[in-house]
């Protein structure tokens, strides 16, 4: 019995603060987030040289063998300072390509995505806030030697960035994820409200894909994949809440109105509170989820529809509160509690909202 | 991380079902005698004050099997393993640490054996949340203290044999937290008089009890004179784990969730309304992260990390909880919801509407929502006092 981190877990922890603060401080996130593709080829490559980007992919395919708590530790540490870096998407696509790849497709796609040389996203939904099957709707025509794409795949995180794409696709009535390089397609990239995001359509125009390309993905993998999404995306939601509250908890000790320092009203204190109970609460809710990935995949559905039905709203009012609690100032673009109000609002919906997975809870329960 | 249990911590958890088992019969079939034979039984297991040292006829039971025993009587809904909660809660473990030798062998094998129940005289009329503004006076006279005042809202004061009182021996200013001295008292003394008063269920559970020169033996004081907000604070800060309170919670979700199977809202299954699946799901998260959180911080205390103040977290939620799940039952039965104990249609008997009347006991007894908040703002946050 022991719900507490290693030796090992902490060290990976120290070394990714210490990147975090010494390569990529906030004003390093501002300016990649306003690169074109939103992506930093260097820092992505020290990633890899870290070993952050092969952390659960086995070691015959040239990573570290890791299980999902330690991406986890990655993943919420990295998120605490906002990093741009597409971790998760790498990690989604990877976890993928284990679940669902063939022997050869593993060996063909894992090592070079745990060396960085290239960056994998997953796309799996077509509508934007159904998590169902029946909400993949982009299709392609079985050929004679594989597939054949066209239509759009809308809402791609990282697409920018990336050099494949692993798209979920409708052959006639099944379900595949299909494999496609960069060079296939074209992508348009779109306004989004958290520009550490970036998130970009897909174009299929007539792409056609070798079958070596195509992946089975059955209903059962499918909601696997969605699990993971919302694995990666709460732990970055626990390491961004966290600095929302320490931001807002640090302004709230300085800054002096009526004489004294606001964090002495208990308007503002108990707020501050109630924040703290919230994020201890989805990050005991998170570890679990995560825990269960690699081992008792059984609990898996449960734990994390707990973690994320939390999270949801409770981060998105951590983001509300944070600026409303700075005042004027948290308003001002300069200041940075804004970015995790941004972050707060992106991560809602991702992988399913509180309404998704509380339903869930509710189904998975007996009702 | 792992959540196995050693060979050791699951033949324990195997000796306690097999007793619940022998020793637990259903409610329908225990006869006028269960409870003393159960208090004897759980007794000579050394199951009572488990956790306290074995010199004071505790097991020094570990962390684990401490988890491993409440959670077990909880999920079988087992009768309180003592007579006198608060004396297992925090008059033991305060007599334990501030105590003579005397008053350890008076007052600790009567708390274990269930022959004596405290009650917890803290609260004044003016003085609830500001405890240590409390005004209850003690004089010292030669061999004893004489006691002149009030408490109230003190539970169980009708039928307990002794309370745990907080007085006053210092009355400058300077001395709010310097002039505070505990004091053992038995309820029958002469000039010390209780009141009960009925609460909104109906209930008399708590009372108020006034001094009038009630006369105190010295070798009744429990610590130093003035020293017993230190007393206090040390016995109040004696949390047990959640773990006990979360599997009843766990258990009455499920009981809310027969209730919403057999129920219809606006003519059709109430299982199918969202804003009521989506609420009990939040209760299941609320529930699921007390547990969660409880165990992140017994895994603490075993490395040997000291707690500080995390449990005012766990508290907060059970606050909230004992308020919206039994509130929660009462809307979804609408006016069948508001029928007490008696009412040809009163839901599972009244008990949640006669709940739902009952919160304060746990919500407001042991420090308020609003003390809890403080308290996280203030030791675990760092932000300035009030």
């Amino acid at each position: 019995m022991n719900f507490g981190f290693t030796e090992e877990q902490n060290l990976l922890r120290e070394q990714v603060a210490r990147f975090m603060q010494e390569v990529c401080p906030i004003s390093k996130v501002r300016e990649v987030a306003q690169s074109a593709n939103g992506f930093d080829a260097a820092l992505w490559q020290r990633a890899a040289e870290l070993g952050w980007l092969g952390l659960t992919i086995p070691e015959k395919h040239g990573g570290i063998g890791l299980k999902w708590i330690d991406l986890t530790v990655v993943l919420e540490e990295s998120a605490r300072g906002l990093s741009p870096l597409p971790i998760v998407s790498q990690a989604l696509a990877a976890a993928a390509i284990l679940r669902c790849g063939t022997a050869s497709q593993q060996a063909q796609w894992l090592p070079p995505m745990a060396r960085g040389e290239a960056v994998y996203t997953l796309a799996l939904y077509d509508d934007p806030n159904w998590i169902d099957p029946a909400a993949v709707t982009l299709t392609a025509k079985r050929t004679q030697d594989g597939i054949v794409v066209n239509g759009t795949k809308a809402f791609v995180c990282d697409a920018m960035a990336a050099n494949y794409y692993l798209i979920a696709v409708r052959v006639e009535e099944e379900l595949a994820l299909t494999a496609v390089p960069r060079d296939s397609v074209s992508v348009t990239a779109q306004p989004c409200m958290d520009t550490t995001k970036p998130m970009a359509s897909v174009q299929f125009d007539e792409v056609s894909l070798p079958a070596d390309a195509v992946l089975p993905l059955s209903t059962t993998d499918l909601s696997y994949l969605t699990d993971l999404g919302a694995v990666a995306i709460t732990a970055e939601m626990v390491g961004a809440a966290e600095a929302a509250l320490h931001m807002t908890t640090e302004y709230a000790k300085d800054r002096i109105q009526f004489g004294k320092p606001i964090g002495r009203y208990q308007g503002v204190k108990h707020r501050l509170a109630d924040i703290y109970v919230d994020v201890e609460s989805f990050k005991s809710l998170l570890y679990f989820a995560a825990w269960t990935v690699d081992d008792s995949p059984d609990e898996l559905p449960r734990a994390i529809s707990l973690a994320k039905g939390y999270a949801s709203d409770a981060f998105a009012e951590i983001g509300i509160d944070g600026i409303g609690l700075h005042g004027a100032i948290g308003f001002t673009a300069e200041y940075d509690i804004q970015l995790y109000l941004k972050r707060s609002k992106w991560a809602r919906p991702m992988y399913g909202d509180s309404d998704y997975h509380l339903d869930r809870v509710a189904a998975l329960g007996g009702l | 991380m792992d959540f196995e249990y050693s060979d050791s911590e699951v033949a324990f958890r195997e000796e306690v079902r097999n007793f619940l088992r022998e020793n637990l019969p259903p409610k329908a079939e225990r006869d006028r005698n269960f409870l003393s034979t159960w208090l004897a039984e759980v007794r000579a297991r050394g199951w009572v004050g488990f956790s306290w040292p074995k010199q004071f006829g505790g097991s020094d039971g570990g962390l684990i099997e401490q988890t491993i025993l409440k959670e077990e009587m909880a999920l079988a809904k087992a009768p309180p393993l003592g007579s006198s909660f608060m004396g297992l809660a925090w008059v033991g473990p305060g007599i334990m640490q501030y105590g003579t030798q005397a008053q350890k062998e008076r007052f600790i094998p009567d708390i274990l054996d269930s022959k004596v129940t405290w009650c917890t005289g803290y609260s004044e009329p003016n003085h609830g949340s500001d405890l240590a503004s409390i005004q209850c006076k003690a004089v010292r006279d030669g061999d004893h203290y004489v006691v002149n005042g009030q408490k109230t809202w003190t539970s169980g004061a009708s039928w307990s044999d002794w309370i745990i009182l907080l007085t006053r021996t210092r009355f400058d200013a300077d001395a709010k937290h310097q002039g505070i001295t505990c004091l053992l008292v038995p309820m029958d003394a002469e000039g010390l008089e209780v009141r009960p008063i009925e609460n909104m269920a109906g209930d008399r559970h708590f009372a108020e009890v006034f001094f009038t020169d009630v006369k105190v033996p010295v070798d009744q004081r429990l610590g130093a004179e003035g020293e017993g907000w230190s007393v206090t604070v040390s016995a109040l800060a004696n949390e047990r784990s959640s773990i006990g309170e979360v599997t009843a919670m766990f258990g009455k979700l499920d009981t809310l969730k027969e209730l919403v199977r057999s129920t219809t809202k606006q003519g059709k299954p109430a299982t199918q309304d969202l804003k009521t699946r989506r609420t009990l799901a939040m209760f299941e998260a609320k529930i699921a992260a007390m547990k969660y959180n409880g165990l992140r911080y017994l895994t603490k205390q075993i490395n040997g990390e000291p707690l500080t103040s995390e449990t005012s977290v766990n508290k907060l939620h059970r606050a909230s909880l004992e308020i919206e799940m039994d509130d929660f039952a009462v809307e979804l039965c609408g006016q069948a919801g508001l029928q007490l104990p008696g009412g040809d249609n009163a839901i599972h008997n009244g008990r949640w509407a006669k709940a739902s009347l009952s919160w304060p006991n746990v919500v407001i007894g042991g420090g308020t929502p609003n003390i809890q908040r403080n308290i996280i703002a203030e030791r675990l946050l760092g932000l300035p006092k009030d």
